[in-house]
């Protein structure tokens, strides 16, 4: 496994915040990396660390089997032998240069003339990055970036300093550019749809710590913990006990203030108080009241509110405990979802994910 | 109007000037992004002339050149001449007198410069060297002009240290300042009027030229 970014190392930023990252990326499977977390978690300072812009107080730092930082031996290599891009979040152009200067500040004039015109950027050349808009200066950093032939792209927050709609726009159009490149990258975040968007593989986050990784749509669907799972933004996290166990199912006690129910789950060995993680959704909503399968979890509640979210609608249910379902706004329209009105929540088996309760 | 002293002044000024370019940039960039804890101490020492009576530094300085000082006698050795009271005595001495001149706008002129600016162009490979000369000086060169412009006026109206130093010798080392304060002694008013009037015009044009460039004169520390 050589072709691996791997960093372990620790930086304490205040007496009561300390950055210990262990973070593994596999760069072969993994072309865009998302660091996702809530703001303060530590993600640009642990991209500092990577560029070679903050010098962790212990580990090392490994990059296709070269060592970037190892702190036993003293070793630390400056920024200019990482050749590791950097992307900064206003993208931090050179202001006295033009366009065209920014790009081949650290290229040959040819190597930049070729990616003035693949990013689209031949006809401001001769313009000064204050001229141009916040998309052009994104593509006019990205291209500077590439120009000087890097080996690994770190990306604080490339998309915030845009203003909404262009940022929708612009994730994939960031993608693909990301992917065209070759140039594995590492892209901090903290939206959602952004890190779903850009990335092939997840390192969440929290408190200074990485405290899950994996490809994305896996830490999205089974966060590990309490903390990922809030952060990472499953709306469902419900307190249960498990009450049973038989053929690979586990039967769970979920309790709320105003009720309780059962339902079931796919056993992976947890034992004594869990969580209860469930995506919006992946919670159906039916009027039929009738048990129809045993290996459907069936929660009988009532509509507290339903709110259109374009072109979804997230219902809001009491089954004795919140639960909120996404559903599109069609089938809440042929449902004819109304508040008060007593329906049924669907969920199943395999969508439903334990985390562990302790330590939250 | 005393024109050789003018010129001598403008000679001096303009040679403080350029070695205090030389001296203060490299200063100034060390000053600013030097880590170290004690750098308040150069600091203090680089400011110390805008406190300190000119006499004093003038006294101090015609110790350390006076041939019999380890100074004095290696510059005698070296040139087989002497330091006070000469061209090169005064020069020296107004380059000590104006350093902060210098070295305080072009440090807060380089502190003012996005520090991601830098770390950009690190990152894109670039020597800390060659992204002073491609990014630092272009952006400061207000500041840098700050610098020159006001190490020049205040060579250029320096009295004490250049008559503790320099004495009064015609062509050699009598300044503006030292023209005028002859020419009142001597009773002679019509001509230290004139050169007075000189002297104030350009200092006038000087700072109006200063603040054009849009920088304030006495500009603080760099905070960082």
């Amino acid at each position: 496994m050589a072709d691996q970014l791997i960093c372990q190392c620790r930086k304490r930023l205040s007496k009561a915040f300390e950055v210990e990252a262990d973070l593994r990326i596999p760069l072969d499977r993994a072309p865009v990396t998302v660091l996702f977390g809530p703001s303060g978690s530590g993600k640009t300072t642990l991209l500092r660390m990577l560029a070679g812009l903050e010098r962790p107080d212990a580990g090392s730092i490994v990059f296709r089997e070269t060592a970037w930082f190892d702190g036993a031996r003293a070793l630390d290599l400056p920024p200019q032998q990482r050749r590791a891009g950097f992307l900064f979040q206003d993208y931090a152009l050179f202001p006295h240069l033009t366009v065209a200067e920014n790009v081949s500040y650290a290229a040959p004039r040819e190597t930049a003339g070729k990616l003035l015109d693949a990013f689209g950027l031949a006809e401001l050349a001769g313009s000064k990055p204050r001229a141009i808009s916040g998309g052009q200066q994104q593509r006019v950093a990205l291209a500077r970036a590439l120009a000087a032939a890097p080996a690994l792209l770190l990306l604080d927050e490339p998309l915030s300093a845009l203003d909404a709609a262009t940022r929708s726009r612009t994730r994939h159009e960031l993608r693909r550019m990301l992917l065209a490149s070759g140039v594995p990258s590492i892209v901090v975040t903290h939206d959602r749809m952004e890190a779903v968007a850009l990335g092939d593989w997840m390192a969440v986050m929290v408190d200074g710590r990485i405290r899950q990784s994996g490809p994305v749509q896996e830490v999205f669907g089974r966060p590990a913990d309490l903390q990922v799972a809030e952060s990472v933004g499953v709306e469902n996290v419900l307190s249960a006990e498990i009450v049973g166990r038989e053929s690979g199912l586990l039967l769970l006690r979920v309790s709320g203030p105003a009720g309780e129910a059962r339902i079931q789950c796919v056993d992976s060995g947890e034992t004594g108080p869990v969580f209860a993680c469930i995506r919006a959704e992946d919670v159906a909503i039916t009027r039929e009241m009738h048990q129809v399968s045993s290996a459907r979890n069936r929660l009988a509640g009532r509509v507290r509110s339903v709110i259109g979210e374009g072109a979804l609608a997230r219902v809001d249910l009491d089954c004795g405990f919140p639960l909120v379902a996404l559903v599109t706004a069609q089938s809440a329209g042929e449902l004819g979802l109304r508040e008060g009105e007593r329906v049924s929540a669907v969920v199943k088996a395999t969508a439903v994910h334990l985390a562990a309760h302790t330590g939250a | 109007m005393d024109w050789q002293a003018i010129w001598l002044s403008v000679r001096l000024a303009a040679s403080t000037t350029v070695i205090l370019s030389a001296l203060g940039l490299p200063i100034a960039y060390w000053l600013t992004f030097s880590p170290r804890r004690w750098k308040f101490l150069v600091e203090a020492l680089v400011a110390l002339p805008l406190v300190l009576p000119p006499t004093v530094l003038g006294f101090y300085l015609l110790l350390a050149m006076g041939p019999r000082s380890p100074l004095g006698a290696l510059y005698a050795k070296l040139t087989g001449g002497m330091l006070p009271f000469s061209f090169q005595g005064l020069l020296v001495a107004s380059v000590l007198y104006s350093f902060p001149f210098t070295v305080q706008p072009v440090a807060a002129a380089f502190a003012g410069v996005d520090r991601k600016l830098l770390e950009a162009s690190w990152c894109l490979g670039v020597s800390r060297a060659a992204t002073f000369r491609r990014v630092i000086v272009p952006l400061s060169l207000p500041g840098i002009a700050t610098g020159a412009i006001l190490s020049f006026a205040h060579t250029l109206g320096e009295f004490g240290v250049v008559l503790m130093v320099g004495g009064n010798i015609a062509g050699v080392t009598r300044t503006v300042s030292i023209s005028i304060y002859d020419s009142v002694q001597g009773l002679n008013y019509g001509a230290a009027a004139a050169t007075s009037l000189f002297l104030l015009c350009v200092s006038f044009s000087v700072l109006a030229l200063t603040y054009a460039l849009g920088r304030r004169v006495w500009t603080v520390w760099p905070i960082n």
